[in-house]
């Protein structure tokens, strides 16, 4: 009730001399406002400015012709000698100079031409009509009717459906070849497993020498990848999974959960080296702070909190591969890693 | 007294011209120092007596305890402000004190490189005495420090093991904190080799079974190749990667561009 009283008060403020249903459209277009007044350049009014500028255009263009000798003069003076990088250096960088000369010469020396010397009066190019005149569309029109009837296609539609049909195939060999050419086996599977498996001797990179654990010494630091991984048609992608940072800390600097204890040797322990954030490689170990910074986007590490991340956008901590010492006392692995290495993907539960 | 320093002389000096005595001398002196240098360096190396060595260790005691003892002990024990010294080795008092970085002028984050504080004769004394405290890497034979190893399989070696914090052209890095990897760049082959072996303050240590001593050589004859030749690239602009040349780009690039944008729309006077 109250409303319907409010409203009715406000109807009552309307002047009555404006139309309540017509709603008044305006317009927000700029007025068009013309040309900027006239006004005569120094070239118009002093012949000598006049020359002057005339100069400086030629002297540009002139500049344009030495910049191209001198990357000719330049490019043989200076030429590449096979084994001295210096060599490379001096000739490119001659060469372009004088390119960058020889064009960037025309170039201002036309623009200044242009806004300086040539006519300087505005003028305003107005747009055609897109669409053709009346002719010119009977005539169009004409032609598919004469089209139509000479090659019967209105008319044999037996003909018309079966170029459809054809047409309309034609594309799907190229979807089921194209289709092939996303991986075959199951994307999922290849990022939860490494080629690292129980008994895989852990090996220097690049060298591929097995390490055996009396070489670790105190605060030593191995890039490591796992043994066989050059003799691996697919080195490349399988090291982008596998490799392994290998460092020895004080046993007691180590403090390891339960279900990790037997995980370690002797105070070395095995992380991946594949960043957990975006996968860049986290190398950069600090021997006395114990900590690994990722160089990308600063994610730290704690080793000696089973690589738990300290700082920086990294979610999980590294994975740990549980290493141990075989009979002739070379290190190797218990197992692949427990989770998969690197960032998040899609299927990734947690 | 300027004034009445001898004509002749200020006249000989503005015009250039040098005695014809002056380069004899200079080489007689050159040839003295340099095979001086050698017979010292040879006796030091191979042929030291013991009673040499007994008295470089009773010199480096001394300096020891004059010096270095006020943090790490006067047994080199060490302290809640200095790291114990019983079997660093000579390696790594010659590049820790050898480079400046000992003794430390402050703490923080990490010990810089600084002028050399003792001469290379008190350096030696100091390495020789605290190599006797416990065994340790020593310091490297000439034989690896000549920089003409193979260059190829030092670079792999060197982005393997040292690009991650030192980069890939030796130009350093920021760690953590505050701490950071020194530039490489114009280090000296000795010092280089020592700090792989010793692994000083936050660097892992590369024994030589990690990398063997032919390629620790291998990796300082890429890093002497890198202080030679120059990018072949152009300007390295420190080499530091998409920081620099970003702000390069950024600055001196795309203000061309917005500077020739300006004088292409504006009109002429």
């Amino acid at each position: 009730m109250a409303e319907q009283g409010a409203s009715g008060s406000d109807v009552q403020k309307y002047d009555a001399s404006v139309s309540a249903g017509t709603g008044v459209v305006t317009s927000d277009r700029i007025d068009n406002p013309g040309f900027e007044p006239f006004r005569a350049r120094v070239s118009e009014l002093d012949s000598k400015k006049e020359k002057a500028n005339e100069r400086r255009v030629a002297m540009m263009f002139g500049l344009s012709m030495v910049g191209s000798v001198a990357a000719i003069v330049a490019y043989i003076i200076f030429p590449i000698v096979p084994g001295d990088p210096g060599s490379v250096r001096t000739n490119t960088f001659l060469l372009g100079l004088g390119l960058a000369l020889g064009l960037f010469g025309i170039g201002f020396g036309a623009v200044h031409w242009a806004k300086a010397l040539m006519d300087g009066h505005d003028l305003v190019e107005f747009r055609h009509g897109t669409r053709g005149s009346d002719t010119t569309r009977a005539k169009a029109v004409e032609v598919f009717h004469l089209g139509n009837k000479e090659s019967g296609i209105g008319r044999r539609t037996i003909i018309r459906n079966t170029l459809i049909g054809a047409l309309v195939l034609f594309p799907l060999p190229g979807i089921v070849v194209f289709r092939d050419l996303a991986p075959a086996a199951d994307p999922n599977d290849q990022l939860r497993h490494t080629v690292w498996k129980k008994g895989t001797r852990l090996t220097k990179d690049p060298s591929g020498v097995p390490i055996k654990a009396s070489e670790v010494t105190l605060g030593s630091v191995f890039h490591v990848i796992p043994d066989g991984l050059n003799d691996r048609q697919d080195k490349l992608e399988q090291k982008a999974k596998a490799a392994v940072l290998l460092m020895r800390l004080r046993p007691e600097d180590l403090h390891a959960s339960k279900e990790r204890e037997g995980w370690s040797y002797k105070g070395i322990v095995a992380y991946s080296k594949i960043c957990t954030h975006v996968g860049c490689p986290v190398a950069l170990y600090e021997q006395q702070t114990h900590h690994l910074l990722c160089p990308c986007h600063q994610s730290q590490f704690d080793i000696t909190h089973e690589a738990e991340v300290i700082f920086g956008p990294a979610k999980r901590p590294l994975p740990q591969l549980p290493i141990a010492i075989d009979s002739e006392g070379y290190l190797v692995a218990q197992s692949d890693f427990h989770e998969p290495v690197g960032p998040s993907f899609w299927e990734r539960e947690h | 007294m300027a004034k009445s320093a001898s004509p002749s002389t200020r006249k000989a000096r503005s015009s250039g011209r040098r005695s014809p005595l002056a380069s004899v001398s200079l080489l007689v002196i050159g040839l003295l120092a340099t095979g001086g240098a050698y017979a010292l360096f040879t006796t030091s190396a191979t042929a030291a007596t013991s009673s040499q060595v007994s008295s470089m260790v009773s010199d480096g005691q001394k300096l020891f305890s004059s010096n270095c003892a006020s943090c790490h002990g006067l047994a080199a024990q060490g302290s809640g402000v200095a790291p114990s010294l019983v079997g660093v080795g000579a390696a790594s008092v010659d590049f820790q004190v050898g480079t400046g970085r000992m003794p430390g002028a402050a703490s923080g984050p990490q010990l810089e490189k600084k002028p050399v504080q003792f001469t290379d004769a008190q350096v030696a004394a100091l390495a020789t005495y605290v190599a006797t405290l416990g065994p340790g890497p020593s310091i490297p034979s000439s034989a690896y420090l000549t920089g003409k190893g193979e260059v190829a399989t030092g670079a792999e070696l060197f982005r393997v093991n040292c690009a991650m914090c030192h980069n890939v052209a030796g130009a350093g890095g920021a760690l953590t904190e505050g701490k950071y990897a020194p530039p490489l760049a114009g280090s000296s082959a000795k010092h280089i080799y020592e700090a792989m072996v010793t692994g000083p303050q936050n660097m892992p240590v590369f024994n030589d079974l990690n990398i063997t001593p032919e390629d620790k050589a291998n990796i300082i004859s890429y890093l002497k190749y890198l202080d030679k030749n120059p990018s072949p690239g152009g300007l390295d602009l420190g080499n530091l990667g998409p920081v620099s040349e970003g702000l390069f780009v950024w600055i001196f690039a795309l203000g061309s561009v917005i500077a020739i944008t300006v004088w292409l729309t504006a009109k002429s006077n």
